[in-house]
C-alpha cells in the first residue's frame, strides 16, 4: 500500500467539525428531551389512557419501529411537502428523531409500568389518589428506575443515528466529514476522525446518562415519599 | 411528459425489495458466524484476546452503521482496490451485526447458571465441549428471540447502505421519486413495504419468547 496518510488536512477543518459535532449535540438533546416525554405520554396512554386513545398509540409502536429510520426522515422531509406541508430540514431531522425515540421509549417505558405491583395501584387509588396522580407518584417514578439502563441505550442509539440527517442536509457531525472530504479529498482520514469522535461521543453520552439516572431518576427521594413508598408496598421500600 | 401509475412504481420498488432481503440474510448469515466465533474468543482464557473482543464490540456498537459503511467504503479502496456498493455493505453490516449478536448471546450464556460450567468442568470437558454439548443447548432456547428480532434491526439497518449507493429498497424510492416527483406516495410505499417485511418477524420475535420462557415464569 503506496497511501500516505494525511490526518492533519483534516484538523485543519477543526471549525467544520466543532460544528457539526455542536450539532448533533442539539439534535440528541432535543430528540431525548421530547423523545422521552413523548414515550411517557404513550406508556400512560397505552395502559391508562382513554379506550379510543390505546389503539392509535399502538399503531404508531409498530410502525416506527419496524421501519428505518431514514424512511422516517424521508418521509417527513420530502413527503409532508408533497401533501402541503412545509418544513425546514433542521425541522423534519428533530421532529423525525423525536417521533422515531417516543416509538421506542413508549415500548420500553410500558415495560417498566407493566411491572408494577397491583397492589401499590389499588393503595393508592384507595388513599383516594387520581388515577393520573398515582401514575406520576406511585407508577412513573419506580417504573423510569427499573427501565433506565434500557432507556439510556436506546438514546445512544438514537445518538447514533442522527448521523443519517446528513442526507438531508443538516448540518451535524457526518455532514461535516462529508464537507471536508469533499474539500481535500482525504475521505478516509475525515470519516476516519469523525468516527473517533462519534465513539467519544457514545461514551460520554453513556456516562452522563449514568450519572443522570442516578442523581435524578434513582436517588431523589424526599424523606416524605420514602415513608410513602414504605407505607404503600407494606414496609419493603 | 411520460406518466407513472401506482403499479409502475410499486414493482420497481418491489424489484428493489429483493436486494434489500438478500442484504439481511448474507449480513444475517455472515454476522452470526463471526459473532459466534467472537462468542467463543469472549470466553477465551487469555485476557487480552477477552479486551481485543470488548473493544471490538464497544467500537463497533458506539459508532454510525453509516460510518461503519464510509470506512469500509473509502477504507478497501486504500488498497487500490475498486469496491461496489454491494460488497462495502455488506461487509460493514457483517462487522456491525455480529457485534450485536455476540454481545446478545453472551448475554445468553451468562444466564445459564454457574453450576453447569462447574459439573462439566468436572467431567473433564474442555472449553469447547462445554458450550458445543452443555451451554449452547440450554442457551440456545433463550437466545433464539432475541436472535430474531435482532434480523428485525439488520432489515431496518440494511436502508442505510443506500447512502454509498447500493441500489435496494430505500434507494429505488429514492430514485422513483427524482422520476415521478411523488415523493408522498413513493415513501409511504417503501415505509409501508419494510413495515410488511419486519412486522410479521417482530409479533414472532415476541410469541417466541412467550413460548420459549415458560420455564421461566411462575
Amino acid at each position: 500500500m503506496s497511501y500516505q496518510f494525511d490526518f492533519y488536512s483534516v484538523l485543519d477543518y477543526a471549525e467544520v467539525l466543532q460544528q457539526g459535532i455542536l450539532m448533533t449535540i442539539r439534535l440528541t438533546v432535543i430528540g431525548a428531551g421530547a423523545g422521552v416525554a413523548l414515550g411517557i405520554f404513550g406508556a400512560w396512554a397505552r395502559t391508562q389512557g382513554p379506550a379510543w386513545l390505546k389503539p392509535i398509540v399502538s399503531a404508531y409502536v409498530e410502525v416506527i419501529r419496524n421501519t428505518p429510520f431514514l424512511v422516517q426522515l424521508f418521509f417527513i422531509f420530502f413527503g409532508l411537502p408533497g401533501i402541503g406541508v412545509q418544513i425546514t430540514e433542521l425541522h423534519a431531522a428533530m421532529l423525525a428523531m423525536v417521533i422515531n425515540l417516543g416509538a421506542y421509549s413508549t415500548e420500553i417505558i410500558r415495560a417498566g409500568v407493566a411491572a408494577t405491583a397491583r397492589g401499590q395501584i389499588e393503595a393508592g387509588l384507595s388513599l383516594s389518589m387520581t388515577h393520573l396522580q398515582v401514575f406520576r407518584h406511585i407508577i412513573l417514578r419506580p417504573a423510569l428506575q427499573k427501565v433506565w439502563p434500557a432507556l439510556s441505550s436506546q438514546i445512544v442509539i438514537v445518538m447514533l443515528g442522527s448521523s443519517v440527517c446528513s442526507q438531508i442536509a443538516v448540518e451535524e457531525l457526518s455532514f461535516a466529514a462529508n464537507f471536508i472530504q469533499s474539500r481535500n479529498f482525504r475521505a478516509f482520514e475525515a470519516y476516519f476522525v469523525s468516527t473517533l469522535i462519534y465513539l467519544a461521543m457514545a461514551i460520554l453520552l453513556r456516562q452522563l446518562l449514568r450519572y443522570i439516572g442516578q442523581r435524578f431518576v434513582v436517588q431523589r427521594r424526599t424523606a416524605v415519599s420514602t415513608r410513602a413508598v414504605a407505607i404503600l408496598s407494606g414496609g419493603q421500600a | 411528459m411520460i406518466g407513472f401509475s401506482l403499479w409502475d412504481i410499486l414493482r420497481n420498488l418491489l424489484l428493489a425489495l429483493r436486494w434489500t432481503v438478500a442484504l439481511s440474510l448474507l449480513s444475517f448469515l455472515l454476522g452470526g458466524t463471526l459473532g459466534m466465533a467472537l462468542l467463543f474468543m469472549g470466553n477465551a482464557r487469555s485476557r487480552l484476546l477477552r479486551k481485543l473482543i470488548r473493544v471490538y464490540i464497544e467500537v463497533f456498537q458506539g459508532t454510525p452503521l453509516l460510518m461503519q459503511l464510509f470506512l469500509v467504503f473509502f477504507g478497501l479502496a486504500l488498497f487500490g482496490m475498486e469496491v461496489p456498493a454491494w460488497l462495502a455493505a455488506s461487509l460493514a453490516l457483517t462487522f456491525w451485526s455480529a457485534s450485536f449478536l455476540a454481545e446478545i448471546w453472551r448475554g445468553c450464556v451468562a444466564s445459564i447458571v454457574s453450576g453447569q460450567w462447574e459439573a462439566s468442568a468436572c467431567l473433564a470437558m474442555s472449553h469447547f465441549q462445554q458450550m458445543r454439548y452443555i451451554i449452547l443447548p440450554q442457551a440456545l432456547r433463550i437466545a433464539i428471540a432475541p436472535t430474531v428480532g435482532f434480523g428485525v434491526q439488520i432489515i431496518k439497518a440494511t436502508a442505510v447502505t443506500s447512502i454509498i449507493g447500493f441500489i435496494e429498497l430505500s434507494k429505488a424510492g429514492t430514485i422513483i421519486t427524482n422520476a415521478t416527483f411523488e415523493p408522498f406516495t413513493v415513501f409511504g410505499l417503501v415505509g409501508l413495504i419494510y413495515f410488511l417485511l419486519c412486522w410479521p418477524l417482530s409479533k414472532y420475535s415476541q410469541f417466541l419468547e412467550r413460548k420459549c420462557n415458560v420455564a421461566h415464569r411462575h
